[in-house]
């Protein structure tokens, strides 16, 4: 893996994979020393082009917990209002010693025009690009999601992944790179996907999409689903009237009080809700159910450290951006030809 | 070998402990481990990933089964030393293993750090680093089942199994019923052409 740009060209593998290290990584967050050395003297850049706050304060605590340097770097105030390129920008940071850039930027396809162009050979990892993608998002809703399931099957989590468990998925859907990403990789783990979200943000050639499309939440609660994803009403890019008034969208498509209660009423005990952030209390969620035990966003902000934490020690570990190999034989070393997956045992 | 890449097998290799030798070695380093801390007092394994951890527990439980005050649940813990190592840039992506820490942590332990072979003595130093993370130990001991020799480090063991003199060529393979589902044995392996 040299870089992290889509979810939806991970393999399950490589998916649990990182997963399985975010684990690991989380651990580490439960201690008193919140450090590993692992990428000590390497360098990332946090590339924004576009607001964010969790996004880059996780990204910048994850490099931050693994000893790498950071350095952030944010469009407005930069030479980018000049009119500076994106090439230029990536060449410049590159030049300064990047080991792995972070970016985020409005246009769908500048991380993969980033890692496939030639113009520089540090890491890319997607943190966000127009419509398209938000891998380490998906990854941290996964990741939160798989722990849930694990514990509603009385399981531990290392190893699993989301066979079997329904999740709905609900609001903008159209302009969501989060939803998009999510259902790649949640297909990928084995779980069924719900869109829930009135037809006018909806995308053209949803259709063949691997999820099934429901305009009616209550409907969707009421088949049961172990997990809701609500999103964020993106008001920067409802750029035309996609429905009638705020109060409408609450009504129909926000997870408010009378929701909530629906949950007890279909009495799924174990159904959690999520959602990316930042959110928008009293529109697409009430604030008694951002608050309420079944809300994950905490936790996903919490697992988004250690998910990202894993994506960078696994795109920045390793023999494959080094050209000193070592030969020596260490059999006091974890050997390839293991068999099992390694997390799988030991665990105690 | 006509292919230019590495052998796919050893040319020849003889197995050096049995599953009842490793038994006997470890019923003696249990027995060692206690002498030397004359008792059970403070007592904590730590088994090194992968095959370090099963060598650990089955110390701990021949040390529960001479001092019943003991439970060898409560004194065997795993500690991954993955993300400490010096050759993390030249080495394939290695995922972590979970570190578990007994209940009680490692504050003014008496920690044995517990591994299968010991050869360079780097992944003793990664263990130290890794050890200094999470609590501070009243002292630390080693515990191998091989030394083989060939020490990079001022580092070396305070119980050893059994001591290999090997070349560098060969490998030492340790199987453990727990981690590789075969009957225990070490081997080694000559790798020369």
């Amino acid at each position: 893996m040299k870089h992290l740009l889509s979810t939806q060209d991970l393999s399950k593998a490589d998916a649990v994979r990182i997963l399985d290290t975010a684990e690991e990584m989380a651990a580490v967050s439960d201690r008193e020393v919140k450090k590993l050395p692992a990428l000590r003297g390497r360098t990332v850049v946090n590339l924004f082009f576009e607001d964010s706050t969790r996004t880059r304060i996780s990204f910048e605590a994850a490099a931050k917990r693994l000893s790498a340097d950071v350095i952030n770097f944010a469009a407005k105030g930069s030479s980018v209002s000049k009119g500076e390129s994106l090439k230029d920008t990536a060449q410049t940071l590159e030049a300064m010693g990047a080991d792995a850039v972070v970016i985020r930027h409005w246009a769908s396809g500048a991380p993969v025009r980033l890692a496939t162009s030639g113009w520089i050979d540090a890491a890319v990892v997607n943190a966000g690009d127009g419509t398209h993608e938000h891998p380490t998002q998906a990854l941290l809703d996964a990741f939160t999601l798989r722990r849930t399931w694990a514990r509603t099957n009385g399981t531990a989590s290392a190893g699993t992944d989301l066979s079997g468990m329904k999740i709905a998925i609900v609001g903008d859907i159209l302009h969501s790179r989060v939803a998009r990403s999510d259902l790649w990789l949640l297909r990928t783990l084995g779980a069924e996907v719900t869109m829930v979200a009135p037809p006018t943000l909806l995308p053209v050639g949803i259709d063949g999409w691997p999820c099934t499309i429901s305009y009616d939440l209550d409907e969707a609660l009421a088949k049961r689903p172990d997990a809701v994803m609500m999103l964020r009403v993106q008001a920067e890019r409802m750029n035309a009237a996609f429905f009638p008034s705020a109060r409408e969208y609450s009504r129909l498509w926000g997870f408010d009080d009378r929701r909530l209660a629906a949950l007890d009423d279909h009495g799924l005990s174990d159904t959690v809700i999520l959602h990316p952030g930042p959110m928008n209390r009293g529109l697409e969620i009430s604030s008694a159910a951002a608050d309420s035990p079944r809300s994950m966003v905490l936790q996903q902000v919490r697992n988004g450290v250690s998910v990202r934490m894993a994506a960078l020690y696994l795109l920045l570990s390793g023999e494959s951006r080094s050209t000193a190999r070592s030969q020596a034989d260490t059999p006091d070393t974890v050997p390839a030809a293991a068999g099992t997956a390694p997390t799988e045992e030991n665990a105690s | 070998m006509s292919m230019p890449s590495p052998a796919q097998s050893p040319s020849s290799s003889r197995v050096v402990l049995s599953e009842a030798d490793i038994d006997r070695a470890l019923t003696r380093i249990a027995h060692e481990i206690l002498e030397a801390n004359k008792g059970s007092r403070d007592l904590v394994l730590m088994g090194i990933p992968r095959r370090g951890y099963p060598l650990a527990c089955r110390l701990a439980a021949k040390i529960a089964a001479a001092d019943p005050s003991v439970s060898a649940a409560a004194i065997a813990g795993q500690l991954d030393v993955t993300m400490f190592r010096d050759d993390l840039q030249r080495q394939p992506t290695r995922p972590p293993y979970p570190t578990a820490l007994p209940a009680e942590g490692l504050d003014d332990k008496v920690v044995v750090l517990v591994d299968d072979v010991l050869y360079s003595g780097r992944t003793i130093r990664a263990a130290l680093d890794a050890l200094v993370d999470l609590g501070r130990p009243r002292i630390v001991r080693l515990a191998v089942l091989v030394d083989r020799g060939h020490r990079e480090l001022p580092i070396r063991a305070d119980h050893v199994g059994k001591n290999l003199p090997t070349s560098s060529v060969e490998k030492v393979r340790v199987r453990l019923a727990e981690i590789d589902q075969v009957a225990d044995e070490v081997v080694i392996e000559d790798w020369s052409e």
